[in-house]
């Protein structure tokens, strides 16, 4: 029988604020357990929260990135359950009116089509603290410095049919957000986390099967893997002629299987109600204005403008947008070049992501800066260089620092193109290897390469290799 | 000194009739000879006033003292007062020492107050009786076999018997003014969110607004205008200017429509709460205010939206005391949730337990539309009514409390009767307005309480009126006989 996936994510990112979602303590990550809780954070009798605006503005922007429309009020509720690392015994949530809902986001699949995923909502909310089972001999502790920190759940509707389209999704949803500045993305850190809702159904068939909910996936591999074999076990279950039951379950990635949480008899009631500590959100046209006008250009129109005015392959732009990073580094590149977008396409994708990523650097901690690696194309661009010398210019550069210009001069690497020079040094090899001259003559066309190569050799890779092409040629047609 | 008032004692201060220091030792005295015959206090915090005291007459004698300088005062133990036990009246914070002071201590405190202790209340504020303290039940000093109302019981209890001139409060259903009523004060409710909530423990947030007991509605007004104003601290406090309280209070009232609800006169109105009320009134007339019959639509159903609301949000508000991180811990769990249900069964009294569980109920899926959502909804409907009611009158006037103090003990069993004492005071809460109850009257020798709800951010307003009626009256001068001697 054939079966048909559905999958909808609920992905909790959190915004990148100074402060928490409620209450001044700073939200850095790493800090000493419960060095960033304050009385708000630890719930106190008494204390009251109250909203850091920013988060507002921040779920504006990623509303209008998404289409969503924008709630002129939404507010918050209260969502009631015990747990030791929930301080107040409810968190701050928004439940009936969430600030933005009804968007959409354009995902790229591997074969290079187009997919919509419809986004149902994002809403903001507070974050829990932690809990921590080792090193406490049988006891449990409590970091509260994650308490309140604000959280922008965007959750879409079940669109996507395989565990690809939901990486895909994933991955898009993770470039935004970093782009609009408003999350550092940052996976293991926790700040970019999801939870996966999988079901199967007949292919063809209309009605939604009874779904399950992945929890807390923080990598896109383990996404990918986790919806892989719940879809699996589902499948066997129902043509074992079982049924899925609705569940909460944990992937595991070292045995590589979902298993279902251990849950308390009862199925949760949270008994949501609006929180009448907080006023609700009131959004007006003209912040909405405001904050659009202050839009950068969004990871789709990037692309879109790469390929048309880069000239580059759907697959390059791709890549090269990535990051908002990375496109301006790109863009910086291409602009120190004066065009080659091509060539510098190569390299920032090429020998330069090799670099970042042997070293595990982000791109804006590159040692070779964009104005370096501009300056070192355009010496492969007028054939100062070549491209394999470059190669050894760029290590120079990554290790030890310096110009350019200097290291070129400093180890003599400047290309040779000047006929006469390649004239003797090609004399030079065809004197000394007569045997292969002759064999070459007589039609074995192959030791062509030999003499390149012995030219190339003599010339410590400097001889301008187009030059030599055309000089051989020559020499061993006479 | 005891018979006083707040006024009276601001002007001994600043004309050195006495100081701050010889008022502290007086009241300090009162309190130690007299409080153990009505439990009025929590905590005594006699050193911590008497070191405030010398500082407030050093500021005095320096020439910096503001207009409330070396005045004392009690706060209700709902308030947090750093390094101060802050028990809310319960078991579960008996061993609470708040580290910080709630936005209302801290401006007292600013403008120099000194504060005695901490008052004995109903468990987080649920009660009209000041029965449900952990600490036991406060005494009402007009009858020691009587109640003092609540949950503000020992506020009232204590500036009625003279052991402090006056208290802070909190008002969620009535928790100011019924015991002002029952123990013949002078009892302020402010709009909702005039005074910020900061450091004062939740009980119902969108009904919750602190106040002061006093004597007089000058008095009242002289703390105000320190209590009152915006706190970045709060969300739902108002930011409005505070105009001048006592400036006002001597206006004419001539002209004034004052409407008088037919709900408020109703069958469970005893009779003579009644001819006490209609008398006060008839005051307020002569001085040239004109009465106005009105109807309040839905008022009757105040009772069952406020037992509906206030618990939901109380079910919540006391999650936080769970054992975990401040507050009584039980010493037998066996694993989490055994923590969290015998710290809180061993926590919580039973009315507050009550509590809990209807607002678990009303908020419960299944069961919310048909509560909560309905309550929302009638007290949409409630508010609508006030505001139509003020389109034609400028305060609305009536009882505080359908009978005078009850006996110790009468109503415990009965929560249904208790919560019927606050029939006429939810509504002002459930519309988030401000209001007052003032002594009009006696019957049996017990005070008689007359109730004035104003429009958002009439306090001006109503302590004019209640002031104009104090010049016109002496109710508000009368003291509990046994607590009244100069001497005693």
């Amino acid at each position: 029988m054939n079966w048909e996936t559905v999958i909808g994510l609920e992905i909790h990112t959190q915004l990148a604020t100074r402060s928490k979602i409620f209450s001044a303590s700073a939200t850095r990550y790493g800090a000493e357990p419960n060095t960033q809780a304050n009385l708000v954070d630890l719930g106190f009798p008494g204390v009251l929260p109250v909203l850091n605006g920013e988060v507002v503005n921040m779920a504006i922007k990623f509303g209008l990135a998404t289409q969503c429309e924008i709630s002129p009020r939404s507010i918050f509720a209260r969502k009631n359950y015990f747990y030791p690392d929930l301080p107040k015994g409810y968190q701050i949530s928004q439940y009936e009116l969430p600030i933005v809902h009804g968007g959409q986001l354009e995902i790229v699949l591997s074969d290079g089509s187009a997919k919509t995923v419809r986004i149902t909502r994002a809403h903001l909310e507070e974050d829990a603290g932690k809990s921590l089972h080792e090193d406490f001999h049988g006891q449990t502790g409590i970091d509260l410095n994650r308490a309140g920190t604000p959280l922008l759940e965007i959750v879409s509707e079940p669109d996507m049919r395989s565990p690809g389209e939901a990486v895909a999704y994933m991955r898009r949803i993770h470039t935004l957000v970093r782009y609009l500045g408003i999350s550092d993305g940052n996976m293991q850190e926790g700040s970019f986390r999801c939870d996966a809702n999988v079901s199967v159904r007949k292919l063809g068939s209309e009605a939604l099967g009874t779904r399950t909910e992945l929890k807390n996936l923080n990598s896109f591999r383990f996404v990918e893997r986790a919806i892989e074999v719940e879809v699996e076990r589902q499948i066997d279950l129902i043509e074992d002629g079982g049924q899925v039951i609705q569940e909460t379950r944990l992937y595991d990635p070292d045995r590589n299987e979902t298993r279902a949480m251990r849950s308390k008899e009862e199925a949760n009631d949270y008994r949501y109600f609006p929180d009448p500590d907080l006023l609700p959100i009131v959004i007006d046209q003209a912040r909405i204005g405001h904050i659009a006008a202050g839009l950068p250009e969004l990871p789709d129109a990037k692309r879109k403008r790469f390929i048309a005015d880069y000239e580059l392959s759907a697959y390059d732009a791709d890549v090269l947008t990535a990051s908002r990073e990375q496109a301006e580094f790109y863009e910086a590149v291409v602009t120190g070049l004066g065009g080659q977008p091509k060539l510098a396409a190569n390299w920032v994708m090429g020998e330069l992501s090799a670099a970042l990523n042997r070293e595990d650097l982000d791109i804006t901690a590159s040692r070779v800066s964009a104005t370096q690696l501009a300056e070192l194309l355009q010496r492969i661009d007028d054939k100062t260089i070549s491209g394999k010398i470059a190669k050894q210019v760029f290590d120079a550069l990554w290790n030890d620092g310096g110009e350019v210009e200097a290291i070129i001069e400093a180890r003599g690497l400047r290309q040779i193109s000047d006929a006469g020079a390649i004239e003797a040094l090609v004399d030079e090899i065809l004197e000394a290897h007569p045997r292969q001259v002759e064999e070459y003559r007589s039609g074995k066309e192959k030791v062509f390469g030999f003499f390149v190569g012995q030219v190339m050799k003599q010339s410590e890779g400097k001889a301008n290799p187009q030059s030599v092409n055309e000089i051989l040629k020559i020499k061993l047609k006479s | 000194m005891h018979r006083r008032t707040l006024a009276q004692l601001a002007d001994d201060l600043r004309s050195r009739r006495c100081s701050s220091y010889e008022l502290t030792t007086h009241f300090l005295a009162r309190i130690e000879r007299h409080d153990p015959s009505m439990n009025a206090f929590v905590t005594v915090t006699a050193d911590h006033a008497l070191a405030d005291a010398r500082a407030a007459d050093e500021r005095r004698s320096r020439g910096d003292a503001g207009p409330l300088d070396g005045l004392p005062l009690a706060h209700k133990d709902i308030f947090c007062t750093e390094g101060v036990k802050t028990s809310c009246g319960s078991r579960m914070l008996d061993n609470f020492l708040s580290p910080y002071d709630a936005t209302l201590v801290a401006r007292l405190k600013d403008a120099g107050t000194v504060m005695l202790g901490k008052t004995n209340m109903d468990e987080f504020a649920m009660g009209s009786s000041s029965e449900s303290s952990f600490y036991g039940p406060v005494r009402n000093p007009w009858d020691l076999e009587r109640v003092p109302g609540g949950s503000s019981g020992g506020s009232a209890a204590a500036v009625a018997a003279g052991l402090v001139p006056a208290a802070t409060g909190t008002d969620t259903g009535g928790s100011i003014r019924q015991p002002a009523a029952l123990c013949g004060l002078t009892g302020l409710k402010p709009t909702y969110g005039r005074v910020s909530r900061y450091g004062m423990i939740a009980f119902a947030s969108s009904l919750d607004q602190a106040g002061v007991l006093t004597w007089t509605a000058e008095d009242a007004a002289l703390l105000l205008q320190v209590m009152a104003g915006f706190d970045p601290r709060d969300s739902t406090c108002l930011e409005e200017p505070v105009p001048d309280y006592r400036a006002g209070l001597n206006a004419s009232i001539r002209g004034l429509r004052i409407g008088v609800p037919a709900g408020f006169f109703d069958a469970g109105l005893e009779e003579g709460n009644r001819g006490a009320v209609e008398t006060a009134l008839g005051v307020l007339e002569s001085q040239g205010a004109e009465l106005v019959g009105i109807e309040l639509d839905n008022l009757d159903l105040s009772v069952p939206v406020y037992y509906v609301v206030a618990p939901a949000e109380a079910s919540s508000n006391l999650s936080r005391f769970d054992g975990v991180r401040f507050g009584h811990r039980t010493e037998h769990a066996e694993d989490l949730l055994n923590l969290y249900t015998r710290t809180r069964g061993e926590g919580f009294g039973a009315e507050v337990k009550r509590r809990i569980l209807t607002g678990a109920y009303v908020l419960s899926a299944g069961y919310y539309d048909a509560y909560y959502l309905k309550a929302q909804q009638v007290r949409q409907l409630i508010s609508q009514s006030f505001s139509r009611a003020f389109e034609s009158v400028d305060v609305i006037a009536g009882p505080t409390t359908p009978t005078p103090a009850f006996m110790l003990g009468q109503k415990t069993n009965d929560p249904v009767a208790m919560y019927l004492n606050d029939i006429y005071t939810i509504g002002a809460n459930l519309a988030g307005l401000p209001a007052l109850s003032i002594p009009c009257g006696a019957v049996g020798g017990l005070p008689v309480g007359l109730q004035l709800i104003g429009p958002h951010l009439a306090e001006g307003v109503l302590l004019n009126v209640a002031h104009r009626f104090q010049a016109e009256t002496d109710w508000h001068q009368r003291r509990p006989p046994d607590f009244d001697a100069e001497n005693a």
